[in-house]
């Protein structure tokens, strides 16, 4: 337990410290963002209906473009060898490195989110949904994105491999997050789509790390 | 007498050379006598017409786009526990064959759809899952390839299907678990087929038919690798010599 804390410790003060990295992610998202009404029309009722789908797409596309970082420079300078070689077990090594990733990623989109969904002109039920379904959601991205970014350790233009790996798998994480913010406009209950995320991240929890960790022991044989 | 002994790749080679002209002659039969009796001899459908023959091609490839799934994830547990090259050769070969069955099912359905629901597509789970199964064998393909040292991606490839693998129930029983437009199953079912024989013949005929194409193409592409990776070991051992 000693090394996941000190792990997590050691991959905050690295993005601290190189700080641009989470700042960049959350500017990416703001930019597309502030892209669609250019592109949908500034119509607010047009922009208003489709709200929650382009705040949770641009979200999950902001997460992708960060999930190089989860692993890459660690495996460039070989502190990944040294982590492999530690004794504590080597799933719990990735578990640590997503919660670090989820923490400069996951949780800055998670709270830039009702921002931009001002702008967008989301109805007043949805903001307590979106940034629940946000909560719950970008960490299961977190963990499907480490196995992928683990697979694709080494290999020819990883980061567009990334995105091919990880997108399908990401899909129902979305369709549940967009459907509990949906249902909550509708006046209904958000409850099992809510409900159904948590599933999602609760058979992420132990799997993910698992088949990441698998991915990073051939990667470094 | 164990599977062990299938796993040597001379004695596979020798196996699939008689094995291979079978599934092609048998395939190539059973396809012809399912084509006859499912386009020009069974009744049409009192409800959806001649639109109906559609079937005979569209089912028999999304079966065979799950069974070559889940013959791909098996073929890469057993890479990845026993570190056997067959397997992983396999494995490697089966995903594109998987992918044209899987698009083959998506453009039949969606040429099916047109008439019968009056669109060429609906975000329905049923549709929307066998599409990610073709986007799981794309992600296949392309992460495969895309390594220097051929065993690693391999490897890499093994660990994605693997975990690709959980999409398969949900293709299956997503159906069942949504309400969707596409219809529930009418041949799987615990309590027997809702199909008349006369049509129930020619889907079965296509389906052998389909596996054994399947068969036979994965034969053809293992035996091309295997003969690949010997030629591209005696070039490596002639310029080492020279």
């Amino acid at each position: 337990m000693n090394a996941f804390a000190a792990l997590v410790r050691r991959d905050l003060r690295l993005a601290l410290r190189q700080g641009a990295d989470a700042a960049m992610v959350v500017a990416f998202f703001v930019l597309t963002v502030v892209l669609f009404p250019f592109g949908v029309g500034p119509e607010a009722n047009i922009l208003a209906r489709i709200a929650p789908g382009i705040l949770w797409v641009t979200a999950l596309l902001a997460a992708m473009l960060s999930l190089d970082r989860l692993f890459q420079a660690d495996y460039d300078d070989g502190s990944l060898e040294q982590l492999v070689l530690t004794p504590a077990p080597l799933a719990l090594i990735v578990l640590a490195k997503c919660l670090a990733h989820w923490l400069t990623t996951g949780l800055p989109l998670t709270l830039a989110a009702p921002i931009l969904a001002l702008s967008l002109n989301l109805g007043t039920e949805g903001y307590p949904v979106l940034v629940g379904s946000l909560l719950l959601g970008t960490p299961t991205l977190s963990l499907l994105g480490a196995v992928g970014a683990a697979l694709a350790l080494g290999a020819r233009r990883a980061g567009v491999l990334v995105a091919l790996l990880v997108l399908p798998l990401t899909i129902p994480v979305m369709i549940f997050g967009v459907g509990a913010i949906d249902a909550a406009l509708a006046g209904l209950s958000p409850r099992p789509h809510l409900l159904l995320q948590g599933a999602l991240l609760l058979a992420a929890l132990p799997l993910c790390p698992w088949a990441a960790a698998a991915a990073l022991r051939q990667a470094m044989e | 007498m164990s599977l062990h002994r299938f796993a040597n790749p001379a004695r596979f080679l020798r196996l699939a050379a008689i094995v291979q002209p079978w599934c092609v002659g048998l395939g190539a039969l059973c396809l012809l006598g399912g084509l006859y009796l499912g386009l020009l001899r069974s009744p049409a459908d009192y409800q959806q017409g001649e639109t109906v023959r559609i079937m005979y091609v569209h089912v028999p490839a999304a079966w065979m786009a799950l069974f070559v799934y889940a013959n791909m994830a098996l073929a890469s547990a057993v890479a990845l526990i026993w570190r056997h090259p067959l397997a992983d050769i396999a494995a490697k070969n089966a995903a594109p064959i998987g992918a044209g069955f899987t698009f083959v099912a998506l453009v039949t359905g969606s040429l099916w759809g047109q008439p019968m629901w009056g669109t060429w597509w609906v975000w329905d789970a049923r549709l929307t899952s066998v599409l990610i199964l073709f986007f799981l064998y794309l992600g296949h393909i392309a992460l495969v390839n895309a390594f220097d040292d051929v065993e690693r991606g391999a490897r890499a490839g093994a660990i994605l299907a693997l975990v690709g693998s959980v999409n398969l129930p949900i293709i299956k029983f997503s159906v069942d678990w949504w309400n969707t437009l596409h219809q529930p199953a009418s041949v799987l079912r615990l309590d027997g087929p809702t199909i008349h024989s006369a049509m129930l013949t020619p889907l079965f005929l296509m389906a052998i038919a389909f596996t054994l194409l399947f068969v036979a193409l994965l034969l053809i592409n293992m035996r091309a690798e295997i003969v690949e990776r010997k030629i591209r070991n005696l070039r490596r051992a002639r310029a080492a010599e020279s």
